[in-house]
């Protein structure tokens, strides 16, 4: 049976001519060596039927073998705070924070430590899963010495927990208290002990919050024990500090007669927008935070009175950690390439392959840049790009953002997702090899390790499912049947990336007669939505060749290449939700969720949008009325089918997977035609939750007249157009009989209408 | 908790039609059964693993677990999904009737 064994990531997604982009790969034993080349990529889908994979070579130096190894990833968050002079004569001891655990039966975890496990050096503050609060401080002769409070902790309560520790007699004393009053509770205690065990709490080592480490890596230490939960307003001090003195600096200062004897009190509440941790105390001993721990959360103290983290920041003073949260794989890199001068934009891999295995880094080349190799993201902001050129009149455009949402997936292996497709789930090689490595972190579909929903993506990381091949026909598989029709076509085409978008805005496609979308293009940051409408706005043409676009909002933070962030709120088709007050993505502080909620439908952009979802089989288009308005005949042009897409690669139709339609009540254009619409959808198809009132039996395909796609045409300022397929499904009927059937007809007449300058009217 | 839709033994003329037709569509009423049969614990839950892309497919058990990879049932191999799923169809009837499908 096929097993996958190699993987890799780049560090670019979408590069220029004469940039670099680097390529890191991890193989599993037994993978000695491995080929690499950098191929263009023409075609993926390898199902019976199907274009199969095609690629051409692009004579490079990558080209040769390499030898395979295996690449550790640490996964998980936490924080780390350097070694300073803060904590440097450290002889008593109180360690504090309000804590929301979220596992605390799964393993010991750890809140706070600052350990020389070698030297017996050093204290470390604990949940146990029997045991609950637990500190463990070290003798200064090898060992460690702990001290168990002795009740466990419950799940997703506030408790305000501390540990102090005096020299003189010897004296411990722990305390865990649940914020929250509930009769019968038994996990609220104190314990005290004394002469145990001399301790030597001082010690050369970094402090770490929400993590142990024993060793360092890549720079840093790596993060064991992760605590999963939120942590808010962690405190060392110096001295043994009375309760009040706890209490007091839950609050969120540090007192003026408690300054001396405070060697870090982090008060997350600031900074929230970056990875910095704010040390309140007179020593600044601000920290860093590792792997994307979640923040714009709910503290403590939240009063549900304010619902975004800018509008009251002391009741967002808590993080949440998570032990398999992970940003940069931060690997060796194992090749680079240099994009040679004249590369033709296009779409690209790293082409890996050893004897059966095989993988594709898939990356842009997007169009020449009249710059020399960029080096760094602040710079690309900084610069206008109007030296910059397109070497073709249309563009497609690589929904990036929604591969970075979907990268990971691990539904299929976990859930099975049986009910979604009304048929048994198929677990590839590649959603083995994706079980087998959980530290790869997941996608946003997933919840991590502690049920907590996943709203941060990166990209640096093998994204296993984000494959031109991979069987599940989805996001870049999926989008891979346009790219192979374009070519068939022989249209001249340059390649652009959502981060492309988001960065360079509307000058960057501007250069474009028409701009093609990927079949799902459903996560977009502000910029992107702003740089798409002011394009067809502007006289530009659009394609919107997929369903369910223009969904949900992200964000891109400058200073995190690679990440992305999404919450979700209120409503929607989603696989889990945001807490209550956790709406707004701590990256920008932008409202985050359904565009729809910001007040920017897709209907407003693209006339339709999400309507119904189904994964069972696809339908297809019968055209309208509309379709035989003089506007649209250049659209049927040589067609005279009144049913539409009857067949295709996904399901058997064009109409299907996740459909769109229009509606003027939610802001499809007055003058919109609906030139075809689908009909006869299964059961297995249900209308969006967002759009249901009461719950009533007829919410199935059968029943519902609102589950059905509206293919879209209208006009839009100076000259310009949008067409809208309205299903994620049309570009997989594009193949069907060498091309030459009415989907790709369709396609074709409005690809070269939008391409023609004369101004539709 | 799992469905609670009955599934009738005696309704073999609705194992009949999946057999004819077991990728669906399927009538309103065996719809039903299917979804009730579908409608189960991730931790157990059969699925089909990819021997041979695109031609043949064995049948596993998901662990339900991030980490812990599916149970192979080795004696059961497919060279059609349609197969696979009159197969699972039997099993499921009989986890949820009590009785084995009384049909070819």
């Amino acid at each position: 049976m096929l097993e996958k064994k190699i993987a890799g990531y780049s560090d670019e997604i979408s590069v220029a001519p004469g940039e670099r982009i680097r390529f890191m790969v991890s193989c599993e034993p037994g993978i000695d060596r491995y080929q690499a080349d950098i191929v263009r990529l023409i075609s993926g889908d390898r199902q019976p039927g199907g274009p199969g994979y095609r690629d051409e070579l692009l004579p490079t130096s990558v080209s040769g073998e390499y030898p395979g190894r295996t690449q550790e990833t640490y996964c998980g968050s936490y924080a780390v705070v350097p070694d300073g002079p803060a904590f440097g004569s450290l002889d008593d001891l109180t360690l504090q924070a309000t804590i929301f655990p979220t596992l605390p039966g799964l393993r010991r975890a750890c809140l706070i430590s600052r350990m020389d496990v070698d030297a017996g050096r050093g204290f470390a503050l604990w949940t146990d899963p029997e045991h609950g609060l637990v500190l463990e401080l070290g003798d200064g002769a090898g060992g460690l010495h702990e001290y168990a409070l002795g009740q466990p902790l419950v799940a997703r309560e506030w408790y305000l927990v501390s540990a102090t520790y005096d020299s003189a007699g010897g004296e411990v004393h722990l305390r865990q208290q649940l914020l929250d009053s509930y009769a019968r509770d038994s996990s609220s205690g104190a314990a005290s002990f004394t002469g145990e065990a001399a301790a030597v709490v001082a010690c050369d080592a970094p402090l770490l919050i929400a993590a142990a480490s024993r060793e360092e890596a890549r720079g840093k230490p790596i993060g064991e024990m992760i605590f999963n939960g939120r942590i808010e307003r962690p405190v060392v001090a110096s001295r043994v500090l009375e309760l009040g003195e706890i209490e007091a600096l839950r609050g969120g200062a540090v007192p003026p007669a408690l300054r001396s004897d405070i060697c870090g009190a982090w008060d997350f509440a600031q900074a929230i927008e970056t990875d910095d941790i704010i040390d309140i105390s007179p020593n600044g001993a601000h920290g860093r935070l590792i792997n994307l721990p979640i923040r714009a959360v709910r503290g403590s103290n939240w009063t549900g009175d304010e619902l975004s983290f800018r509008h009251a920041p002391e009741q967002y003073a808590a993080i949440h950690f998570v032990d398999d949260s992970l940003y940069d794989c931060e690997w060796d890199v194992d090749f680079e390439l240099e994009v040679p001068a004249d590369t033709p934009s296009g779409l690209y891999a790293a082409r890996l392959t050893a004897g059966d295995q095989e993988d594709h880094i898939t990356f842009v080349v997007r169009p020449p840049r009249e710059l020399s190799a960029r080096s760094n993201r602040s710079e690309l902001s900084e610069r206008s790009v109007p030296g910059d050129r397109a070497t073709a009149s249309l563009a497609l455009l690589i929904p990036t953002a929604s591969y970075m949402a979907y990268g990971n997936s691990r539904g299929g292996m976990e859930t099975g997702n049986e009910l979604l497709s009304n048929h048994l789930t198929v677990i590839s090689p590649e959603m083995r090899y994706l079980n087998r490595h959980p530290e790869y972190a997941n996608s946003m579909y997933d919840d991590h390790n502690d049920g907590t929903g996943v709203c941060y993506s990166s990209r640096l990381r093998p994204l296993i499912n984000i494959r031109p091949t991979h069987p599940w026909l989805w996001q870049l598989s999926a989008d891979m049947h346009l790219v192979e029709w374009l070519e068939a076509q022989e249209i001249p085409f340059d390649v652009i990336t959502d981060e492309d978008m988001h960065h360079d805005g509307v000058s960057l496609l501007e250069r474009y007669a028409c701009v093609m979308t990927g079949s799902h293009p459903e996560y977009y940051s502000t910029q992107m939505w702003d740089a798409l409408h002011a394009f067809t706005q502007r006289g530009g043409r659009l394609m919107y060749m997929g369903g369910n676009g223009f969904y949900w909002r992200v964000a891109y933070r400058d200073d995190k290449p690679g990440a992305m962030e999404m919450r979700r709120t209120e409503d929607g088709s989603r696989s889990w939700a945001s807490e209550p007050g956790e709406y707004y993505m701590a990256f920008t502080g932008e409202y985050g969720g359904l565009w729809w909620r910001a007040g920017r439908t897709p209907q407003s952009l693209v006339g339709n949008g999400f309507i119904a979802q189904g994964f069972d089989h696809c339908s297809y288009f019968r055209r309208t009325s509309d379709s035989h308005d003089p506007r649209a005949a250049f659209i049927f042009d040589g067609v005279d089918d009144e049913i539409i897409g009857d067949f295709g690669l996904i399901g058997g139709g064009a109409a299907g997977l996740e459909l769109d339609s229009a509606s003027r009540a939610y802001g499809t254009p007055p003058h919109a035609l609906t030139v075809a619409t689908s009909e006869q959808h299964t059961d297995a198809y249900i209308r969006v939750n967002e759009d249901i009132g009461h719950m009533l039996l007829s919410i199935g395909g059968q029943d519902d007249p609102q589950v059905h796609a509206d293919m879209v045409f209208f006009e839009t300022p100076r000259g310009g157009a949008v067409f809208s397929t309205g299903s994620i499904a049309w570009v997989s009927s594009l193949f069907h009989n060498d091309h030459d059937n009415n989907v790709s007809r369709i396609t074709r007449n409005v690809l070269d209408r939008f391409l023609d300058p004369t101004p539709l009217e | 908790m799992p469905s609670q839709y009955p599934i009738d033994p005696s309704r073999t003329d609705l194992a009949r039609e999946f057999m004819a037709n077991p990728m669906g569509p399927h009538s309103a009423a065996l719809q039903r059964i299917v979804t009730r049969m579908r409608d189960t614990e991730a931790a157990g839950r059969y699925v089909l693993v990819t021997r041979v892309p695109y031609q043949e497919w064995g049948l596993a058990q998901l662990s339900g677990q991030r980490g812990v990879d599916l149970t192979l049932l080795e004696d059961q191999v497919f060279t059609s999904l349609e197969d696979a799923e009159r197969a699972v169809f039997r099993l499921r009837w009989e986890l949820i009737t009590g009785s084995p499908l009384a049909i070819d």
